[in-house]
């Protein structure tokens, strides 16, 4: 019943007329998807380099919460832009993504990597040498960095594959 | 002659199995996703510190430094993943006109990096903060981060333009 709720709402939605401005004028979802991945980049190059601060591979001559206040703004200020062409993708082709398993797997994905980040984050604002006072914080700090990586990686196949999963 | 060569790098083996295969195409398409945002992220962080946007308490040579081995890398996969595709349907791609473009922005991207390490980057390791960087400089970052947002859009309509999904 919920399926079928979903259907009915993903028709409607397809079939209003913002949906079909976006489904009728071709540049709009190129145009679109070149926002959200440009966003993309942002978003994940930012997490690389906090990563690879807190692996010790890059960076390492500045403190992690100077790397930290560099780039943990490029990981939060995008989102809005990703969320906003998000929508409109969505609203463009409802079933698409909404009925789609690779979708639904992207956004838990996308929830966890904020989770993640948010674990790197709040401990430094109370103190900025909080990932840096002992050894078993910086063994702690590189298995947040090893279980962020594979994170985005994911993310971003989870939403090259929407494009080739159908919907249910 | 070249459409000769495109039909045979289009016929071999490996290329084939990317055409054909149900799940090679989008793989490869993964990658190189993962490849290009780093690329374009990597060469933003240099090119927003060249104009003076961001990293303004970092000099451009600690910039370049900590950012470029990454950048290079990810170009690695970015055109290993690239040729693949290409390959797969060589004789398409190289009639589209929005790949043509693409190819020929990256290229001018590459011209006006070189320019940079090549002549304009002299005096660099003085540039500590954005005051100190010299016009020209701010002008090659300006210049590169407009080149990869088209070189981004260009490569996205290709898919557009040619049967795959999207």
């Amino acid at each position: 019943m919920a399926l079928q709720s979903l259907d009915s709402f993903c028709s409607w939605l397809a079939a209003t007329s913002v949906s079909q401005v976006i489904q009728t004028v071709g540049w709009v979802i190129p145009a679109v998807q070149t926002v959200h991945i440009l966003a993309v980049a942002a978003v994940v190059t930012s997490a690389l380099m906090i990563d690879l601060r807190l692996l010790g591979i890059r960076g390492t001559e500045q403190p992690i919460a100077a790397i930290a206040r560099r780039f943990l703004p490029f990981i939060w200020w995008p989102l809005p832009i990703l969320l906003a062409t998000g929508a409109i993708l969505i609203i463009a082709e409802p079933a698409r993504a909404l009925e789609n398993p690779v979708f639904i797997l992207k956004m838990g994905l996308l929830l966890a990597a904020a989770g993640i980040t948010l674990a790197c984050q709040i401990p430094l604002q109370r103190n900025p040498a909080f990932w840096e006072i002992s050894a078993g914080r910086k063994r702690v700090a590189r298995l947040i960095a090893v279980a962020s990586m594979p994170l985005w990686v994911a993310i971003i196949c989870a939403g090259r594959w929407i494009a080739y999963v159908q919907g249910t | 002659m070249l459409d000769q060569f495109l039909q045979s790098l289009q016929d071999t083996s490996i290329a084939t199995a990317i055409r054909e295969g149900e799940t090679l195409f989008p793989w490869i398409e993964c990658v190189h996703v993962l490849a290009l945002t780093v690329v374009i992220g990597s060469i933003a962080i240099v090119d927003l510190r060249l104009i003076g946007l961001t990293s303004r308490d970092r000099s451009v040579i600690q910039t370049t430094a900590s950012v470029l081995p990454v950048t290079w890398t990810a170009f690695t996969f970015a055109v290993i993943t690239g040729g693949l595709l290409f390959a797969s349907n060589a004789t398409t791609y190289a009639h589209n006109f929005y790949f043509q473009v693409k190819i020929a922005l990256i290229a001018m991207a590459g011209v006006n990096m070189a320019a940079y390490h090549l002549f304009l980057n002299r005096g660099a390791d003085s540039w500590h903060t954005p005051q100190l960087t010299p016009f020209r400089a701010r002008l090659v970052g300006g210049l590169s981060l407009c080149l990869w947002i088209a070189i981004a859009a260009f490569g996205r309509w290709i898919g557009f333009t040619i049967n795959t999904p999207t």
